[in-house]
């Protein structure tokens, strides 16, 4: 279930990432959610997804506020992230859009190991890494539940499907790289 | 014999519909509001059981008997649990019901909440699916203000909520101890079972787990009756005592190499033949097909001439296949290696084993580098046995495993193997180049 996270290695964009606190309004809408359900620790996931779609990752200052807001501890909402290779790592955050190529059956028999080597190529970026400008996050998928659309991506949680017909992945890439 | 009418996807081209005036202007609701007036809990539940409705997630569990199997009088809080995670590969259909018809769903989670008696109905969806997230919140957020869910809904006695809870790219938390794991805030590791979730699900409390083409089957049968129901799809077999039917209409996903990739809404029981030639548009670019999945990547294999398989609860197994699954069928043409088809599907399973369990973490990893040697041109004949050996041993069937994604890894293995020796026999001596010239052979690479 875990997804390539590139080499490894410090990524530029790593020195935008913010110092903490969680920004007011991420934590009013983390504490908004514990009423919906019965134990604290239930809000993890979406406590996690609130701090990553603003800040393109989770870092470890924002895991020890998330685990005060919940009443736990550190180890306990790493133990979660990190089993979802979906959260990134603050020394490795997404670019302002993630590009999610399936790799799936579907997709694969429509030339999606092809079309993920060659954007991976065209990007400059091994997959799970992002462009120099931080632009585009290429990351493999397996099955987006898009198959009718084989070979099909995501960016950040929409499907485009079909992307091998005319041009629609460069053309795609292109608007995705101008932001 | 007349077309078959979709009954689950009578609103697919009437987006009016997806508001909550446009599902009410078409009779939607009408069927909650008279159960809450006229009908006990246990009255929708043995309407929903006599209709021998099955579970569309992949097991094809009784759905009326798996409510039943909830602690009687209970104080509560009892909870459903919705499981759009469908992540099984070639699966798309509940995203149809979520994007095109997010309402029919929701009556079936308000009418299947009120026969469990649930105060909460958690809604969990795969991170992908952010459009069908959006569009199913849009139209919680009409129901609340419409008096519709929280308390006492539409006058009556009854009061529930309804939360979505998204997920994070994970296959294993489809599986409903995952998805209950997940739900708590841990890692999606499958609980051992008993206890069922039945007794000890959510927050340890007593949860049903249900598919959403499930509860949207809930809605048309409480409004039409079981024996509606029950005149669609095929009864069970008189010859087979533990088979429970296969009633109803079905969301059948054709994906691969076929002209028109999409949905069908059938009578269960269609022949994977017809949906391929008269759903599907047939193969493409003119060519043979080799062979398919009948129902997600966990099935295994049919080869072609085994395309006559009715596709209800029992065809697939008759060809020694490990069930209907999620009746997902991806076709692949006679030019694709079935080396790197199977390939794919010991790359996915690899992938998102989620490690618990020695066999299937060993298992899964093990099984991707015999096929990726075989693949590269460096198997060896003793190779098809030591994969038969490995798919044969891990799962729940052989109870090795704590779940079933590892039976979903072998099953795969051992169809292809048991129906493909030759040319798995051929690739061994030719190499890859030799054989078909498949579309799928440039990347070697696992993955990680
Ligand atoms: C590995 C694995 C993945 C699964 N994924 C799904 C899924 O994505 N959606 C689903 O409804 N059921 C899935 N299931 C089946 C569920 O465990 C459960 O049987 C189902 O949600 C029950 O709903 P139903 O009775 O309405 O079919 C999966 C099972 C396994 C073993
Ligand atoms: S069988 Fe595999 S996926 Fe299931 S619990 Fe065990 S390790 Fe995890
Ligand atoms: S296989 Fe690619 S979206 Fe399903």
């Amino acid at each position: 279930m875990s997804h390539h996270h590139g080499s490894g290695q410090i990524s530029p964009l790593a020195a935008h990432v913010p110092a903490g606190p969680l920004p007011a309004d991420i934590r009013e809408a983390i504490v908004s959610l514990l009423t919906r359900y019965p134990s604290k620790q239930a809000v993890t996931l979406p406590a996690l997804h609130l701090t990553q779609d603003r800040l393109r990752c989770v870092p470890p200052w924002a895991v020890k506020e998330i685990a005060d807001i919940l009443d736990l501890s550190p180890a306990e909402v790493h133990d979660t992230l990190s089993f979802y290779g979906f959260f990134r790592p603050a020394s490795d955050p997404l670019g302002k859009k993630r590009l999610w190529i399936c790799r799936s059956l579907a997709c694969a028999l429509r030339g999606a190991d092809q079309i993920l080597d060659q954007t991976a190529h065209k990007l400059g970026v091994e997959v799970g890494g992002t462009t120099a400008d931080g632009a585009i996050t290429l990351e493999l998928a397996e099955c987006l539940g898009a198959c009718e659309g084989a070979p099909a991506c995501m960016v950040d949680d929409e499907h485009v499907h079909n992307i091998d017909q005319d041009g629609k992945l460069d053309r795609l890439v292109e608007s995705l790289r101008k932001g | 014999m007349a077309a078959f009418e979709p009954v689950l996807l009578r609103r697919l081209n009437r987006p009016e519909c997806k508001t909550l005036t446009g599902y009410r202007a078409d009779g939607g609701y009408r069927t909650l509001e008279r159960a809450l007036k006229e009908m006990s809990p246990d009255q929708v539940t043995t309407v929903v059981k006599d209709s021998g409705l099955r579970g569309r997630g992949g097991a094809g569990f009784p759905t009326g008997l798996k409510w039943t199997f909830l602690p009687k009088g209970h104080p509560g809080p009892i909870y459903l649990c919705v499981n759009c995670d469908e992540s099984e590969p070639c699966t798309f259909n509940n995203r149809y019901l979520i994007e095109c018809d997010p309402h029919q769903v929701l009556e079936g989670i308000i009418l299947a909440s009120y026969a469990i008696r649930a105060t909460t109905a958690y809604f969990y969806v795969r991170y992908e699916y952010g459009s069908g997230t959006r569009t199913m919140q849009r139209a919680i957020d009409e129901l609340y203000a419409a008096g519709m869910l929280g308390k006492n809904i539409l006058g009556s006695e009854y009061s529930l909520d309804v939360v979505v809870h998204r997920g994070a790219a994970a296959y294993i938390c489809g599986e409903e101890t995952g998805l209950i794991e997940s739900l708590e805030g841990k890692r999606a590791w499958p609980r051992i079972k008993p206890p069922f979730p039945a007794i000890e699900g959510a927050f340890r409390k007593p949860t049903i787990v249900n598919n959403p083409e499930t509860l949207a089957n809930v809605v048309n049968i409480v409004e039409r009756g079981g024996e509606w129901f029950k005149s669609l799809g095929v009864p069970p077999d008189p010859k087979n005592p533990r088979d429970a039917g296969s009633f109803g209409s079905k969301l059948y996903c054709i994906s691969g190499h076929v002209n028109k990739p999409g949905i069908v809404e059938l009578p269960m029981g269609v022949t994977l033949r017809e949906l391929l030639e008269v759903h599907g548009g047939g193969v493409w670019k003119g060519r043979k097909a080799k062979g398919a999945i009948p129902g997600g990547n966990s099935m295994g294999f049919c080869t072609e001439a085994e395309f006559d398989i009715p596709l209800d609860f029992n065809g697939p197994g008759k060809v020694g296949c490990l069930g209907l699954g999620t009746a997902a069928v991806t076709v692949f043409d006679e030019t694709t290696s079935i080396v790197d088809v199977l390939h794919n599907l010991c790359r996915f399973f690899a992938h998102e084993s989620c490690g618990q369990c020695t066999p299937c973490r060993e298992g899964t990893a093990w099984m991707l580098k015999i096929v990726e040697r075989i693949k590269r041109g460096q198997g060896r004949l003793e190779d098809l046995s030591i994969l038969e050996e490995v798919a044969d041993k891990i799962g729940i069937m052989p109870g090795t495993t704590i779940c079933g994604l590892a039976d979903g890894a072998g099953w795969p293995v051992k169809t292809a193997i048991r129906k493909f020796r030759d040319e798995f026999k051929t690739y061994l001596r030719e190499g890859p180049g030799k054989g078909p010239s498949p579309g799928m052979r440039l990347q070697m690479a696992g993955g990680h």
